[in-house]
C-alpha cells in the first residue's frame, strides 16, 4: 500500500484539526518518503518530542510502509511568528 | 612497525567482534537495551557507523554531534535486525536514527536538527556535563575582545 501527498495531508488536517498542512512526496510518487509541515493548536504546550509522537501515532499504520517521514510541527502562534519575520 | 600494526589490528578486530557479540547476544530484551542506552551519556542507534553512515538521516545526526564535539556510543542497526526492531519498541519510535541523552530518548533526526538550530542541544548537553564545542568556540571568540580591554 502506498500513500499520496493528498491522503497524508487530509488525514493530518482531520485528525490534528490542523490549520495548515504541507505534505511533499520526495519519492517521485511511490509514497515512500515524505516531508510534512503541520500547524495545529493541538501542539500547544507540548515539547517537540510529544508533538512528533502525536503525529507518529496518527500515521502509525502508514509509517509501516512510509520509509522516511520528516516533520516540522508548529502551533498557529509559532507559524504566524515565522511568517511575519 | 609490523609488530605494532599487528597488535593494533588484533585489538581492533577483538573489540569489533566483542561489539558484535554484545549486540547479537543481548540486544533483544528491554533490560539489554536499557544497558546500551545508559552506557554513555550520548548513545546513537543508526544505519551504518559514524565513519560511514548508510542513510542520510543517520549522517545528519553524526554531523550534528561532530559539530558539537560529542563523544558517543553508536550502534549499527543494519548489523542486527533484532536490535533494529528492539530499539523501536523500546522507545516507541518508528524510525532510525534514534538519539539518547543520559539514557533518555531525545528524538530522531528532525528533532536533533531542530534542537541544534534552536540552541536547545547545547543546553541538553550541558545538563549532563558535556560542554558543546560550539559553545566553547563562541566563548573563546567573545573572550578575545575582553582580554584586549585589560
Amino acid at each position: 500500500m502506498s500513500y499520496t501527498e493528498e491522503y497524508v495531508k487530509n488525514k493530518l488536517l482531520k485528525e490534528l484539526e490542523a490549520t495548515h498542512v504541507e505534505v511533499e512526496d520526495l519519492s517521485d510518487g511511490c509514497g515512500a518518503k515524505f516531508n510534512a509541515l503541520i500547524v495545529s493548536s493541538k501542539f500547544e504546550g507540548k515539547p517537540l518530542l510529544q508533538r512528533h509522537r502525536l503525529v507518529n501515532s496518527i500515521l502509525s499504520e502508514e509509517l509501516k510502509s512510509i520509509h522516511a517521514f520528516s516533520q516540522k510541527t508548529m502551533t498557529p502562534k509559532e507559524w504566524d511568528k515565522q511568517n511575519s519575520q | 612497525m609490523n609488530i605494532v600494526t599487528r597488535i593494533l589490528n588484533n585489538n581492533t578486530s577483538r573489540r569489533l567482534s566483542l561489539g558484535l557479540y554484545l549486540c547479537r547476544g543481548f540486544a533483544t530484551s528491554k533490560e539489554a537495551i536499557e544497558k546500551l542506552v545508559t552506557h554513555n551519556k550520548v548513545v546513537v542507534f543508526m544505519k551504518g557507523v559514524p565513519q560511514e553512515p548508510r542513510c542520510g538521516f543517520s549522517n545528519a545526526v553524526v554531523q550534528i554531534l561532530r559539530m558539537h564535539g560529542v563523544n558517543y556510543d553508536s550502534h549499527d542497526v543494519l548489523k542486527d535486525e533484532e536490535l533494529r526492531q528492539g530499539i523501536k519498541d523500546f522507545s516507541s519510535w518508528p524510525t532510525i536514527p534514534q538519539v539518547f541523552i543520559n539514557g533518555e530518548f531525545v528524538g530522531g533526526c528532525d528533532i536533533l536538527l531542530q534542537m541544534h538550530q534552536s540552541g536547545d542541544l547545547i543546553e541538553e548537553l550541558k545538563k549532563v556535563g558535556i560542554k558543546s564545542a560550539l559553545l566553547e568556540a563562541a566563548l573563546s571568540e567573545s573572550a578575545e575582545p575582553a582580554e584586549k580591554k585589560k
